[in-house]
């Protein structure tokens, strides 16, 4: 074999294994989908959205406390997460750029979007959940919140800065003053992309369930009292799923399924919603 | 000609917008140092909780692998070495896949293929990681215990030295099934950012090498990950910096046993993660609880250093791709 052939064949082995890698990562992601579709297709029935969860030994039953705790504590923790990341991703883009704050909370930020989500649930257990004496679903939505900031932060920051220069030159040509500049021209002008890490963030917390585990706890019965442990799909779909009774198991893949469905949505909806933002 | 009123009224305004402004800046700036505050306070907050115990146990804790509650004994080591074992597992699979990939997605793909496949593969890091426990739980632990376990003690586990790893009986869960479910959360991070930085690398650069002739084979080899290399390292970092902290995937299947006392990964083991997600709210003693704790300041610590790393890498990349283009 001489030199050009066998630099040929090294050329088609290094190509179809990268061939079979895709085909590697591709049976994976086939495989989950088609296993959770077919199992939780199955597992769809009215009574999961009229029905409490039930007790160990108990046939039939629904989900219907934990999707109302699981939407509950996850909209209050959009609703205090993202304003204050929107806060801090318009200082990151408009004020500090270049300053020392901003540099430090640029770094730290990128690294709390990666840190392992049940150091924040334990952070909320020390500071909240020990103080109180009772696991609780606002510690639960706090959690949660303290998710949405790194992934808000990082989009915001991202889209103001894509705002280009000169809308606001335009704007502070006519007088207006640099708030002003900001909520009403640069905000506006990347409100889609905020949006689209809103939905990001969502997508990211609706299936979070370790920052949970030891904050809004679980709950067999219906609550909405923010005060008391506060039942949630990933906790139930955990307890579910371990569990040898097979309705259980059963009420965990319908819960998988709709978390599953719900998050692959959200992912997509905010794709289309980037990409429109983008080719404006 | 401006009247007098007129020109107090305009000062009054822009004294108003003056306050107006520093308000907003002084809130932004709030807001931004709240998220500093956020990791001074992760890591004030778990070493005080973590207190008792690092006073109770000293550097014991990170050589003792005796968990014992009742007796209020506590050593880290079985959990430690279950967290890095597992994500080193699920780097050492990852990797090599996500390198292929990302050279499909760069090099190979048709152009009308490119998006899809990377958009299939970004949604697969979208999935919850409870939806991977379960199914790793319920789907893949028996398919794993019945094919691939005792195929793997057929082959590997009659090696010398290295078979000692994979001896015992084919249960299906267990560190290796952990690692491997970890492998396959952390493929799409992995990708995804191999995918960026190829794409960093200048168009002259790679034409010059297909113009001597080379093979796409050796353009990647010897032109795309000589300069991406630093780009190659971060996302792995990140990759292993998210395989360290996984909590749910890991608790479903790797076994929750604090018994370490055979190195087969067929055995059913325990990792940071899992261990504070079975027993963090069921622990009764305070000492047990600030155990807990310090497992967890530790693994923060641990992620904390992998991912900084990983971070710096990937700027350095960036700033470097930045001037020369």
């Amino acid at each position: 074999m001489n030199l050009v052939q066998r630099r040929k064949l090294i050329n088609v082995i290094a190509l179809g294994y990268s061939l079979a890698a895709i085909a590697f990562g591709l049976v994976w992601l086939i495989w989950i989908l088609v296993m959770v579709f077919e199992k939780g297709v199955g597992a769809m029935t009215l009574n999961l959205f009229t029905e409490m969860t039930p007790p160990p030994g108990d046939v039939g039953g629904g989900l219907k406390n934990a999707i109302a705790g699981s939407a509950l504590m996850v909209s209050l923790a959009m609703l205090i997460g993202t304003p204050v990341a929107v806060l801090a991703g318009i200082y990151l883009a408009e004020y500090g750029r270049r300053t020392t704050l901003g540099k430090v909370t640029r770094f730290l930020n990128d690294i709390l979007l990666s840190a392992p989500s049940i150091v924040i649930g334990l952070f909320v257990y020390a500071i909240y959940v020990a103080r109180v004496g009772e696991f609780s679903g606002m510690a639960g939505a706090v959690a949660l919140a303290l998710l949405v900031l790194p992934v808000v932060i990082r989009t915001t920051e991202d889209m103001l800065v894509l705002v280009p220069n000169t809308l606001r030159e335009a704007a502070y040509a006519l007088g207006a003053p640099q708030w002003k500049v900001i909520v009403m021209i640069t905000l506006r002008a990347a409100k889609t992309g905020i949006v689209t890490g809103a939905l990001l963030a969502l997508a990211r917390i609706s299936g979070e369930t370790a920052p949970l585990l030891f904050t809004a706890l679980n709950n067999q019965f219906w609550s909405l009292d923010l005060g008391k442990p506060m039942s949630n799909l990933p906790m139930v779909i955990f307890q579910f799923a371990m569990s040898p009774y097979e309705n259980w198991q059963e009420l965990a893949w319908a819960g998988v399924f709709l978390i599953t469905l719900g998050v692959l949505l959200l992912n997509i909806v905010a794709r289309v919603l980037f990409r429109k933002s983008a080719t404006q | 000609m401006v009247t007098n009123s007129e020109k107090n009224a305009r000062a009054a305004k822009t004294a108003k917008n003056r306050f107006a402004d520093m308000l907003f800046r002084n809130l932004t700036r709030a807001m931004a140092t709240l998220t500093l505050l956020l990791l001074v306070g992760i890591i004030v907050s778990l070493t005080i909780g973590a207190w008792p115990s690092i006073k109770a146990f000293g550097w014991g804790f990170f050589a003792s692998s005796e968990w014992n509650p009742p007796a209020d004994r506590f050593g880290g080591l079985g959990p430690m070495y279950g967290t890095l074992i597992t994500a080193f597992i699920a780097v050492a699979i990852a990797l090599p896949i996500s390198f292929g990939i990302a050279l499909f997605l760069t090099e190979l793909s048709p152009a009308w293929l490119r998006r899809p496949l990377g958009i299939a593969i970004e949604l697969l890091a979208g999935i919850p990681s409870i939806v991977y426990g379960m199914w790793g739980l319920l789907v893949f632990s028996p398919v794993f215990a019945s094919t691939v376990q005792p195929w793997l003690a057929k082959t590997l586990g009659q090696v010398p030295l290295i078979g000692k790893l994979f001896a015992g009986p084919p249960i299906g869960i267990g560190i290796l099934a952990a690692g491997i479910i970890l492998a396959i959360m952390i493929i799409p991070f992995i990708t995804s950012v191999m995918r960026d930085v190829f794409e960093l690398t200048p168009a002259m650069l790679k034409e010059s090498c297909y113009g001597l002739g080379g093979t796409t084979w050796e353009v990647v080899w010897n032109v795309v990950l000589p300069y991406t290399r630093v780009g190659v390292i971060g996302g792995t970092m990140l990759g292993l910096g998210r395989a360290l902290g996984e909590t749910m995937a890991v608790t479903f299947i790797i076994g929750n046993t604090s018994v370490l006392d055979s190195f087969s990964l067929f055995m059913p083991g325990n990792s940071i993660a899992s261990a504070l997600a079975n027993e963090f709210a069921e622990a009764t003693s305070p000492l047990y609880t600030s155990a807990l704790i310090e497992l967890g300041l530790v693994l923060f610590f641990i992620t904390f250093v992998v991912l900084s790393f990983s971070k710096l890498l990937l700027f350095s990349l960036e700033k470097k791709a930045g001037t020369t283009s």
